[in-house]
């Protein structure tokens, strides 16, 4: 390709970039620096039941209510061979699985994400009705006397709630009276409704990052108005909302099965970070799919798990670029091509200490393992899968020690990429094996230096929220990488290596020539260029005379 | 401070890339990209990371390279080999895609029980030593990437005595840089202490800039750094004179034709007996043969790119011109 087509291309690329970059900025209102940072919750209910034999099988679970606080952000359900519906009626939504003619143990998914939005104020929680108690004797009367108790002293709502509580730590004969007979939220709501109070058992979802197999827990909403608090019947304590997800908040069954038997919804949560950008671009790539698939650029629409691993995806350009700028433009020696920047990766999840502890430790254990492999002339394949399987000891071994320690949280060793450290191992250890301890060092230290400096822009936020919502970036740094891959220029390493030679080449000349070669050879290439024909063949007539001469 | 002030000295040493680009010094970018990626085809590397393919094509143009004694390809070979070997003494075992002389074994005799092999380093190793070093070379543990591998064995190269009181126990070679079939510069390598016996400039080894007209020594490089004297031998590197010259740059520029690469270095050794022969071609030839000559590539490059355009030339033709414009007695 020649230099001005090659030199098209590069522009091309870049341009189409940067056009994207302006036309997601300008139309879809994309800004350039990241926001505020949103937590975004992912929870996963797992609904597992035994169908009875060849019967109808219906399942139905209660969705999550709308609630104050937070904004659901998208849901969807795994089930196989069943037929799904969302269903909305008076008291909630629920999500339906239909089928029929299946055994055995049934496991069905459904999923959501809910991000914390102080802004969001929708609720589909509504205010129950009061209704005449129609308690038996003498249960209605101890009712009745702890109610206008508490009433006398307080007339919030709130504060008549913990009062109640607060009466049931008394252990009074009455209050065992009513706790043997009722259920202690149902007996809250019994006795608030006494007071004038509406209330309701709800239940609710603690979110806790990492958390498998929970169940909801029931607690009280108590309403002033329209606005609710929910309390806790055990301790009095009022819950907070950022810790709480409402699930079924009108009362509704949580599970409802028609056709099966032992159905039973466990949930699991997931903390995650993005930032509101992100959250923002997910509903707006929703809305702009359902209008014109095509135009979506954002991956925002995509589940967090997906989102999480194509944030990762696209910064690894970055680290990319700096590799083949290291390289080639300032000529830092690395071991193995991309390693750094892969190394580099690993750095962002486990925080940049320690990281370089943990890779130095596992890279200097591996050599010394590897020498000693060295000794039993082993084939190349086996003597990786040999270091392989000692990097992967060597991990779990510092991991169980992290753990002692008390280091676990940072200690994510598990994103070291294993075969590349591996290989890095191998590299190093011939290259101790061939060059020496010096030029193990100098490219192992050059290589590190690589991942730090790619570890430091990949670290960065706006970097991250860059590459993640402007898919136009890639491109241009496509671009870049295209045009250092044709760059000729010295590297600056080559500053430092070549000095004193031009020092020299310029002040000395060599054997018995009496200007410099450079010069001499500078005019005979112009004066050949000025008279190819005429030039090229005197000078090919010389080389006749001397070869004559030599004979 | 005193960082800043090492800072500052060593930008201070630097040089401008002006300068370097006034000097003709040729950098790796401006050799990957317009030199060894221009010229020379990716298809035919084989023919230089294969020794065995490059002898034969060497054999086909009639360039002399060490007489092959038996190729070793299987196990039936390693085997046989007390017989094929025969009533040689002298050998040299090497892997057809060995790298930077890994997995070359030496045999200068047969032990005098008859039963054992003599190392360059006077040990004895049993020919069941020597078939497991064989049997090591078939299953590539010596070769690039692992792949299994054709162990060579070679008659052994006695060096010429004019180069052989300048080496230090390993095997000095003349590297020639051809270019388009020119040669343009030419240096020879020899072994130190220091590089433990190798030819490799960056461990150590000397490196000595070779007058392309005449042979002659135009200075010597160790590390970097300008010497006179051998660092092990004692010998003035300034008065050695590169003997059968002319016959070296034959060669070297013969390789142009034989492998078709545009721009290789052409390792060639003087053999006491036989003369000049092709070791081994590289088709990314180092950068250092320019310290060791106190010259560029960039302007011998750039004169031969030109002339080309406007006239083809025999090997002959093309011997004398760069001995004409490239030399420097």
């Amino acid at each position: 390709m020649s230099r001005r087509s090659f030199h098209t291309l590069v522009a091309l690329t870049g341009i189409v970039g940067l056009l994207l970059i302006l036309y997601q900025h300008l139309v879809f209102g994309v800004p350039f620096l990241p926001g505020e940072q949103k937590i975004v919750w992912s929870v996963d209910a797992k609904i597992e039941f035994q169908p009875d034999d060849l019967e109808q099988t219906q399942v139905r679970l209660a969705l999550p209510a709308v609630q104050a606080e937070y904004a659901q952000l998208h849901q969807d359900t795994t089930s196989t061979g069943y037929s799904v519906d969302f269903v909305k009626e008076n008291h909630g939504n629920f999500v339906q699985w239909s089928g029929n003619g299946s055994s055995g143990k049934q496991v069905h998914h459904y999923r959501t994400d809910f991000v914390r939005d102080p802004q969001a104020t929708r609720s589909s929680i509504t205010v129950p009705t009061l209704s005449e108690p129609a308690d038996p004797e003498p249960y209605a009367s101890a009712m009745q006397s702890i109610a206008s108790q508490v009433t006398e002293q307080s007339t919030d709502p709130f504060s008549i709630t913990a009062r109640i509580i607060q009466e049931f730590h008394e252990k009074t004969d009455t209050v065992s009276m009513l706790l043997d007979k009722y259920e202690r939220n149902q007996l809250v709501v019994r006795i608030l409704s006494r007071c004038g109070i509406p209330a309701r058992v709800i239940g609710v979802l603690s979110l806790e990052d990492n958390r498998h197999r929970q169940h909801l827990k029931q607690y009280i909403a108590v309403f002033r108005g329209a606005a609710y608090r929910i309390f806790d019947s055990k301790t009095g304590g009022a819950i907070l909302s950022d810790h709480a997800l409402i699930w079924n908040g009108n009362g509704e069954p949580l599970l409802d099965i028609v056709g099966g038997k032992n159905a039973h919804v466990s949930f699991s949560t997931h903390k995650n970070i993005t930032s509101a950008i992100g959250v923002e671009t997910g509903r707006f790539s929703e809305a702009v799919q359902n209008l014109a698939p095509s135009v979506s650029f954002a991956i925002g629409g995509l589940p967090t798990e997906e989102q999480r691993l194509f944030r990762s995806f696209l910064l690894l350009p970055i680290g990319v670029v700096i590799v083949v700028f290291l390289r080639i433009i300032v000529g830092i020696k690395t071991i193995g091509t991309f390693m750094p920047a892969l190394i580099a990766m690993s750095f962002l999840q486990t925080t940049l200490p320690v990281g370089l502890v943990a890779f130095l430790v596992i890279v200097g254990f591996g050599l010394d393992i590897r020498s000693w492999l060295s000794h039993l002339h082993l084939l190349q394949i086996s003597r990786i899968s040999a270091v392989i399987i000692v990097v992967i000891a060597l991990v779990i071994l510092l991991t169980i020690f992290a753990y002692q320690v008390g280091l676990a949280e940072q200690l994510r060793l598990t994103f070291f990429p294993l075969v590349i450290l591996s290989w890095t191992i191998e590299r190093m250890s011939v290259l101790w094996e061939e060059e020496g301890v010096k030029e193990v060092l100098r490219q192992g230290g050059g290589s590190l230096f690589v991942a730090i400096c790619g570890y430091f822009a990949m670290d960065c936020a706006v970097v991250e929220h860059l590459t993640f919502n402007f898919f136009g970036l890639q491109l241009v740094l496509l671009s870049f990488v295209m045009l250092m891959g044709r760059y000729t220029g010295y590297r600056f390493s080559e500053l430092q290596r070549f000095a004193p030679l031009s020092k020299q080449i310029r002040t000395k000349c060599n054997g018995d020539q009496t200007e410099p070669e450079v010069i001499r050879l500078k005019a005979e290439l112009s004066r050949l260029k000025a008279d190819p024909g005429k030039t090229s063949q005197r000078w090919k007539a010389q080389c006749g005379d001397q070869q004559e001469q030599q004979k | 401070m005193t960082l800043v002030n090492t800072m500052n000295s060593w930008f201070a040493s630097l040089t401008s890339p002006l300068d370097l680009a006034r000097a003709g010094i040729m950098g790796m970018n401006g050799r990957n990209c317009n030199y060894v990626g221009r010229y020379n085809t990716r298809s035919l590397y084989p023919l230089v990371d294969n020794k065995l393919l490059t002898k034969q094509i060497a054999r086909e143009h009639g360039v002399c390279t060490p007489a092959l004694l038996c190729e070793v390809r299987t196990h039936a070979d390693i085997n046989a080999i007390s017989t094929v070997l025969g009533a040689h003494t002298d050998f040299c075992i090497k892997p057809a895609h060995g790298s930077g002389g890994k997995g070359i074994l030496v045999i200068k005799d047969r032990a005098e029980d008859g039963r054992g092999y003599v190392k360059t380093s006077g040990s004895i190793i049993s020919e069941h030593d020597l078939k497991r070093h064989l049997t090591n070379i078939l299953a590539g543990l010596f070769s690039l990437g692992g792949k299994q591998d054709v162990a060579l064995i070679e008659e052994l190269i006695h060096f010429d005595t004019a180069l052989a009181e300048y080496s230090y126990e390993g095997l000095p070679d003349t590297r020639v840089i051809v270019f388009q079939g020119f040669p343009v510069m030419c240096m020879v390598r020899f072994p130190t202490a220091e590089s433990d016996g190798k030819a490799n400039l960056h461990q150590g080894a000397v490196g000595v800039g070779i007058c392309l007209r005449t042979g002659r020594a135009v200075r010597a490089v160790q590390n970097n750094r300008p010497i006179e004297i051998h660092p092990d031998m004692g010998l003035d590197f300034l008065s050695l004179q590169i003997p059968h010259f002319p016959e070296i740059l034959r060669i070297a520029s013969q390789c142009y034709e034989m492998s078709g690469l545009g721009y290789i270095g052409t390792d060639i050794v003087l053999d006491r007996d036989r003369g000049p022969m092709l070791l081994e071609l590289n088709a990314r030839p180092g950068l250092a043969i320019q310290i060791c000559n106190n010259a560029g590539l960039l302007p011998r490059l750039n004169l031969v790119e030109e002339l080309i355009k406007h006239t083809s030339m025999t090997v002959e033709e093309r011997i004398a011109f760069s001995q004409k414009h490239f030399g420097v007695f």
